[in-house]
């Protein structure tokens, strides 16, 4: 469980980004943290795992104290995903890149070699085990990115702006992706701009704007409101801007199937 | 001050502070200094730059100890770094990139190089953020900085090293690309609308300077310096060693 409690942060620039956030997190859950440019998403999720330490207040990963604890042993609890996969990859082959983190946590090398060759073919790797990951196309790259934080199996994982650069093929790869290791019990935790994408995904929804919370429950609730999208900087879901524009359709639709269905009815039942 | 005058002053320092090893005369160039920084109200920030040569001036003094040069010869080497590193410190606190890069390009060193030196210095805090996400990224994956000997912690910077450089490689080229879809150097004779222009102070800098610089030439061939020699002893490398090897 993820716990923060009356969070505030500022950097050492002087600059407050966070006002005070309270935020509980049960295990297994699906949340995606959106808001505007600078309303601390990134910030938030640094916490996590003890690279930002709170200046007031406290966060607690299953019970442990960030401010304790360093961000090695955080981070075998929370796997966190950069932005820009090109801000770690440093190895000659992919297959080491996948490696570094285990053995920095000191995995015997037979583990390490099993754990790796299933991290590859589960990301759909395999061929590329022995290029360097620079030669790689910025979607592989994401990839390698994910599967070196994945391979040490973390209880959960936060996603930084997973989908930018990737073309809709690769959105869905990811969707089906995360949906899956959400399935098998892992939080997943994605900071995220792409409207269109949490509306397909559905996740709980938490909106921070200028340090603090403003919204926090399911999609359909969060994109759908209107006041909360525009405080938040959010375009609304296409779906959702369409229904709320045509009167006798009801609220809280954000996804093409759901749509589908709801047109569907009430044109067989204006028949 | 113009940069070109200031930069000649400092050539000149440089120049003098190699020219002898006597202790006296260097730790005169050295103190001679501290005028100008005074004048250029920088005294606080030059200091921080001297706390953060100590470390390679003690590794200065120590290595021309114990390799035979006597204790008074071995302060001379440290007193003339510390001398270098001050004029240099002078030089780059009171002249901002953008005065660099003028005064080179009115010196007429090529634009494309001017134009490098500048842009190199003003994407220094840039690296700085890509450099602090970097050692962010890879401390979520289990990197510790400070743990290990010395050996271990140095090998640690790599995988911080590596995604840097890279990065620094592919802005280079994406910034490249952007200039010159942008018509950099098209144009063979630039126009600025700053000229600098040397004031009859500049002149009067650059002349004291040639002159001392003379000076100090015949004076490190002819003239009799007053010498000091210390007579302190501190036990050389053989002397500690020495027991260590017969044991």
């Amino acid at each position: 469980m993820i716990v923060v409690e009356d969070l505030h942060f500022a950097y050492p620039n002087g600059n407050q980004v966070l006002h005070g956030v309270d935020l509980n997190i049960q295990d297994g859950e699906f949340i995606a943290i959106m808001g505007e440019n600078g309303a601390g998403k990134t910030t938030l999720v640094k916490t996590f795992n003890g690279l930002l330490k709170p200046n007031q207040g406290r966060v607690l990963i299953d019970n442990i104290d960030t401010k304790k604890t360093s961000v090695a042993a955080l981070a075998r609890e929370v796997g966190l995903v950069f932005q820009n996969p090109d801000h770690q990859l440093f190895c000659e082959t992919v297959r080491d890149e996948v490696a570094y983190s285990l053995r920095n946590f000191g995995y015997p090398s037979d583990v390490i070699e099993k754990r790796v060759k299933g991290m590859l073919e589960t990301l759909d790797l395999t061929p590329y085990v022995d290029s360097s990951p620079f030669m790689l196309s910025g979607g592989e790259r994401k990839r390698v990115a994910l599967a070196s934080v994945l391979v040490w199996n973390p209880k959960h994982m936060v996603l930084d702006e997973p989908t930018i650069g990737q073309d809709y093929q690769q959105k869905d790869r990811l969707r089906n992706f995360i949906i899956q290791l959400n399935t098998q019990g892992k939080t997943v935790v994605m900071v995220t701009h792409d409207v269109e994408f949490v509306a397909e995904c559905k996740p709980r929804v938490i909106l921070l704007s200028q340090g603090k919370i403003i919204g926090d429950g399911t999609a359909e609730e969060i994109l759908t409101d209107k006041d909360l999208s525009t405080r938040a900087s959010l375009l609304q879901p296409q779906i959702a801007l369409l229904f709320s524009a045509i009167e006798g359709l009801p609220r809280g639709i954000i996804d093409v199937y759901s749509a589908r269905l709801v047109i569907n009815n009430t044109l067989r039942g204006s028949k | 001050m113009d940069p070109r005058a200031k930069f000649m002053v400092i050539m000149v320092i440089f120049a003098i502070s190699l020219l002898f090893t006597n202790i006296l005369v260097l730790l005169v160039v050295f103190l001679a200094q501290l005028p100008l920084i005074w004048l250029a109200k920088s005294m606080r920030r030059w200091a921080a730059s001297m706390k953060g040569g100590l470390i390679l001036a003690l590794l200065i003094f120590v290595m021309n100890y114990l390799t035979g040069s006597t204790l008074t010869h071995s302060l001379a080497m440290t007193v003339r770094f510390m001398a270098l590193l001050s004029s240099f410190s002078i030089f780059f606190m009171t002249t901002s990139p953008d005065d660099l890069g003028l005064a080179m390009e009115q010196a007429h060193v090529p634009y494309t190089l001017c134009f490098t030196f500048t842009t190199a210095v003003r994407l220094v805090p840039t690296m700085a953020v890509d450099a602090q996400t970097v050692v962010d990224a890879q401390r979520s994956r289990g990197l510790e900085l400070d743990k290990g000997n010395l050996l271990k912690r140095i090998r640690n910077y790599i995988p911080i090293l590596i995604p840097l450089i890279v990065s620094a490689i592919r802005r280079s080229v994406e910034l490249a690309e952007a200039l010159e879809s942008r018509g950099f150097n098209v144009t063979a004779k630039r126009q600025s609308l700053v000229v600098l222009r040397m004031k009859p102070s500049d002149y009067f800098a650059v002349l004291a300077a040639l002159v001392s610089l003379s000076l100090a030439v015949w004076a490190s061939l002819y003239a009799q310096l007053p010498q000091v020699e210390l007579p302190l002893e501190l036990p050389r490398i053989w002397q500690i060693l020495g027991p260590c090897w017969s044991k």
